[in-house]
């Protein structure tokens, strides 16, 4: 069965499938107690094997260790904490006011569990994107499906022989697999399917969840922009030049969602830009980029050849102003900065996921709003600008998932925020409580007692009803004592 | 069809100019809907009666007054909803602020229905214009008289450059799926919501689906006789006193305790007497069915045999005036349709249980409705009821009413939906919860950028864990 001989061991698909739903029926993964021992063993999880996943991690993408925990173990860590001390907060029932009209009567809404819930992630960040959203799954109560990314084998393969260990396998499977596992499950029954890819691969899942009438959270991408203001200071210069760096290659060399995708700056201060970012490259990444080992590499031949598809075009090619040096057998690509590229070229149009910088002049930084809006709404957007009126702007005219001003990326580690796209970036969020809620129906629960009825609401009918009714959803109280002691006319 | 495509390009540029964000504009929209209600009452009262049969007090209470309600909600809470949220951050992100911004989707596309064609056009549609969206609405055709005066009167009252009135079936409908919007809103069955759903598939559009299902009523026994009585109007304004039971929450089915069951079937008599009448066709106290085709689905549900027999009040149709008297039925057998499809009419079968707790079961193999009602006094089976079903929302001792509270989510989930809406809820529907990450430039943490070492990740790892103290320790040496 090719790829798909992992995704069959221990039963078929829709026999763990049918297991992972008796579990859920059973009740026993909506108890705080099983959702907390679920989340401290991913932490001893994570704590036990440390040394595995760095291994993994260098094995599928070439991360150094403090890259590795920096984005993915701590990530992690940090979540089951966070989830961990707020779960109690978050299981409770919050109750709702009713307007006294109601009464006698009391609201509240109660956090329930959606069921089974299928987790695919992505390769980039093959431990934090999968494991993030199976903390939020499994704090909302639910039986969950992991499908792992194959193009990252070490971390996949991991994950699946780890988990059992530490996690109830009667609730949380992960299953591995390539597209045609991907297939399989996408034609079951889910109670939520949350997705981190691409969005062609987006499409897909979204077309097999409309069967069966299933959300969807879709965590997409795009051409996360850079808009750089000029800063006067030399020192707060360097701080935003270090940051962009530190954006673009730092999070998987480029290959990262919310990783910077390109530059927008004015032209007369490209040069000075281009200079200071070869100087600060130098600096973190050595003279020789590969040998430091502090940057990961390309994931595989196919995202290899397609990165270098992109740099073939003579007038692309042209345009590179730093780098450009790749190894083909190491799947290494140097940082590399490009001036001016054709925007019609597919550095421009497509998003690069990949070490390739394009710096786009404009006669005028503010240029840079209607530059954005007339691209695809991104997951971020990042501005270094000190301009009071010129960050309104960008705030009320453009549209992301977030926007980041003078730093890129910390976003991510901020649970109190919705992490999330719009647009062709995606829809639904998570980390912190978002992760809960979204795994998580908010069920209305009213109750009604019966010492008083409204009589007015039922027919038969009479103008004294219909009165009643008006002047009931005004909240006119006074109006209606009036009415029912018969002193107002009609 | 170019007329629409001219439609929309206008709504695009309504949208792309901010006019629609400025809180003046969605002020205006609501006041403007506010005018509509109050000043065209009349006509909307003669299009509900025009099309379903509906007394203009049921309209006011389920259609008119609900929306009064709402826009009265929206105008006075919009400054609140519209306001950016401070978020906390934890101190390692120091020195940030953050902040969530709410901001609009872009151009919307509402879907609505035809049982409540007023109700279910406009609630979306305030928070949509609330949330400073463009927006296209387009009614259901099957209830012409409400759907031509919508396509009227909105571009009267409100911005016709922004908000649009589109009227048609199912060619109009798929044509406007065609295009790209940025968020579609959809009130309907499931078969349509799959084609909706599909459609959004192309331009990663997200999508609202509120749908119906079988909404059961588990009926305990009551010993009070004033408990009874005052639980029988409430089953029956549930169910044939909501647009005759055409309705998404409405009543679908009872199920009760055998024993209790003649007791039941004989005060769900003798109630419907009391609140439709003798001639609910005449006196309106109860709305007529749609059409002839969803006449026929009626009628059909009741030629099988076996299901006829089970009729113990009611049965009477009138074709002609396309309505159905108040039907109860015994034990339909379950497998039969009436059973199996969501009834959207005035048939009301009551299922016997041996245990009224049997009903968690059998709710459970159904599935998930939009709403499930319990009239019980039973604390522990209220309980139970709460943690070990699942539907979009639990109404204890009551029906219907949870349409009208703006302070709980309305919704559904698994089949019934997803996606809510109503007050605050509706506002979120249209909104993109913006976070907004500002860093001061002082200098870095050194331990953030490489070149790496054994050093930074030990701090990497005492800044996570938010470990101030250790983090001291490792920058001063002192630990590693």
């Amino acid at each position: 069965m090719g790829s798909g001989v992992h995704g069959m061991e221990g039963g078929g698909v829709e026999e763990r499938l049918a297991e992972l739903r008796q579990t859920f029926r059973s009740g026993k993964t909506r108890t705080a107690s099983w959702r907390k021992s679920q989340l401290k063993a991913l932490l001893r999880l994570i704590h036990e094997n440390e040394d595995k996943i760095f291994e993994a991690l260098k094995h599928d993408l070439g991360k150094h260790a403090v890259e590795a925990y920096r984005d993915e173990l701590g990530v992690v860590e940090k979540s089951v904490n966070n989830s961990l001390s707020c779960l109690d907060e978050w299981m409770a029932p919050k109750k709702s006011k009713l307007p006294l009209l109601f009464f006698p009567a009391s609201a509240q809404v109660l956090p329930e569990p959606l069921g089974l819930v299928l987790i695919l992630s992505s390769w980039n960040f093959p431990i934090s994107m999968a494991l993030d959203p199976v903390i939020g799954a499994i704090s909302a109560g639910n039986s969950v499906v992991l499908k792992p990314s194959e193009q990252a084998p070490a971390c996949s393969s991991l994950l699946a022989h780890t988990i059992p260990l530490y996690l109830d396998s009667k609730a949380i499977k992960v299953i591995e697999g390539g597209k045609e596992i991907s297939q399989q499950l996408l034609e079951q029954k889910w109670d939520k399917i949350f997705f981190t890819g691409s969005s062609s691969v987006a499409r897909i899942v979204m077309s097999a969840a409309a069967r069966h009438l299933t959300p969807v959270t879709l965590e997409l991408g795009g051409k996360c922009p850079v808009i750089y203001d000029h800063l006067s200071s030399p020192s707060d210069t360097e701080v935003a030049v270090k940051r962009i760096v530190g954006g673009k290659w730092g999070p998987c060399n480029g290959q990262a969602c919310i990783g910077v995708d390109y530059l927008l700056v004015e032209e007369k201060y490209a040069s000075q830009m281009i200079e200071m970012l070869k100087k600060i490259i130098k600096k973190f990444y050595g003279a020789n980029p590969k040998q430091m080992q502090n940057i990961s590499r390309i994931v595989n031949e196919h995202h290899f050849q397609r990165l270098r598809n992109l740099i073939k075009d003579p007038l692309v090619a042209d345009s590179i102003v730093h780098g450009g040096l790749i190894d083909e057998e190491e799947l290494f690509i140097e940082p590399t900065i490009l001036l001016d590229p054709p925007l019609d070229a597919d550095i421009m149009t497509e998003e690069i996921f990949g070490p390739l910088l394009p710096i786009i002049t404009l006669k005028n930084i503010e240029e840079s709003i209607e530059f954005i809006n007339s691209r695809p709404k991104p997951l971020a957007l990042y501005a270094f600008t000190k301009n009071e009126a010129f960050k309104r702007r960008i705030l009320s005219e453009t549209s992301s998932g977030s926007v980041t001003f003078n730093d890129i990326m910390v976003q991510f580690l901020c649970d109190t925020l919705p992490f999330g796209g719009v647009g062709q970036s995606g829809f639904g969020s998570y980390h912190g409580k978002y992760s809960f809620d979204n795994f998580s129906h908010e069920k209305a629960v009213l109750q009604r007692y019966f010492f008083l009825e409204l009589e007015p609401r039922f027919p038969p009918w009479n103008d004294f009803k219909l009165n009643f009714i008006r002047l009931a959803y005004k909240f006119d109280y006074l109006g209606l004592i009036l009415l029912l002691l018969g002193l107002t006319r009609d | 069809m170019r007329d629409l495509e001219t439609d929309l390009e206008e709504l695009r540029e309504s949208y792309t100019s901010g006019k629609t964000k400025e809180a003046s504009w969605r002020k205006s929209q609501l006041n403007g809907l506010l005018t509509l209600l109050k000043e065209k009452e009349k006509d909307i009262f003669n299009a509900l009666e025009h099309d379903l049969g509906k007394h203009y007090a049921e309209a006011y209470r389920d259609e008119v007054g609900t929306l009064t309600k709402s826009v009265n909600l929206a105008l006075s809470s919009l400054k609140d909803w519209m306001a950016v949220k401070k978020a906390k951050l934890p101190l390692p992100a120091f020195p940030s602020t953050a902040k969530v911004f709410p901001e609009p989707l872009g151009v919307v596309l509402i879907f609505s229905t035809w049982n409540f064609p007023f109700g279910l056009s406009l609630e979306p549609l305030i928070g949509a214009v609330a949330a400073g969206n463009a927006v296209v609405l387009k009614p259901s055709e099957l209830a012409p008289a409400s759907s031509s005066f919508l396509a009227t009167n909105i571009s009267t009252y409100l911005d016709k450059k922004a908000v649009k009135v589109i009227e048609g079936g199912q060619v109009v409908g798929e044509h406007l799926l065609s295009y790209k919007w940025d968020k579609i809103f959809f009130t309907g069955s499931t078969r349509v919501a799959r084609a909706v759903l599909t459609a959004a598939v192309k331009h990663i559009t997200p999508v609202t689906l509120e749908l119906g299902g079988k909404c059961p009523a588990i009926f305990d026994s009551f010993s009070s006789s004033w408990d009874k009585e005052m639980v029988i109007k409430r089953v029956l304004g549930g169910k044939f006193g909501t647009c005759a039971g055409q309705a998404c929450i409405g009543i679908d089915y009872i199920l009760v305790q055998e024993g209790y069951a003649p007791t039941l079937v004989e005060l769900l008599k003798n109630g419907t007497v009391k609140m439709f009448g003798e001639n609910p066709k005449e006196t309106k106290s109860m709305a007529r069915i749609i059409n002839k085709q969803h006449f026929s689905r009626l009628k059909n549900l009741l030629d099988d045999p076996s299901v006829k027999s089970c009729i113990v009040h009611g049965g009477g149709m009138d074709e002609h005036n396309l309505f159905i008297e108040p039907t109860i039925l015994m034990n339909p057998p379950l497998e039969a349709s009436i059973m199996t499809d969501e009834i959207f009419g005035p048939l009301l079968p009551i299922i016997t249980l041996k245990k009224i707790e049997d009903s968690i079961g059998f709710i459970n193999s159904r599935p998930k409705p939009l709403a499930i009602y319990a009239f019980t006094r039973n604390e522990t089976l209220q309980k139970r009821i709460v943690s070990e079903t699942s539907s979009g929302s639990v109404t204890f001792n009551d029906a219907v009413i949870q349409y009208a509270a703006d302070t709980v989510p309305f919704g559904g989930v698994g089949e019934s939906g997803f996606g809510s809406y109503h007050g605050k809820f509706s506002f979120d529907a249209f909104t993109h919860e913006k976070p907004i990450l500002s860093r001061a430039m002082i200098s870095e943490f050194w331990f953030r950028f490489p070149p790496w070492n054994d050093n930074k990740l030990a701090l990497t790892k005492k800044a996570y864990s938010f470990d101030y103290f250790g983090f001291v320790l490792v920058l001063l040496g002192l630990k590693k």
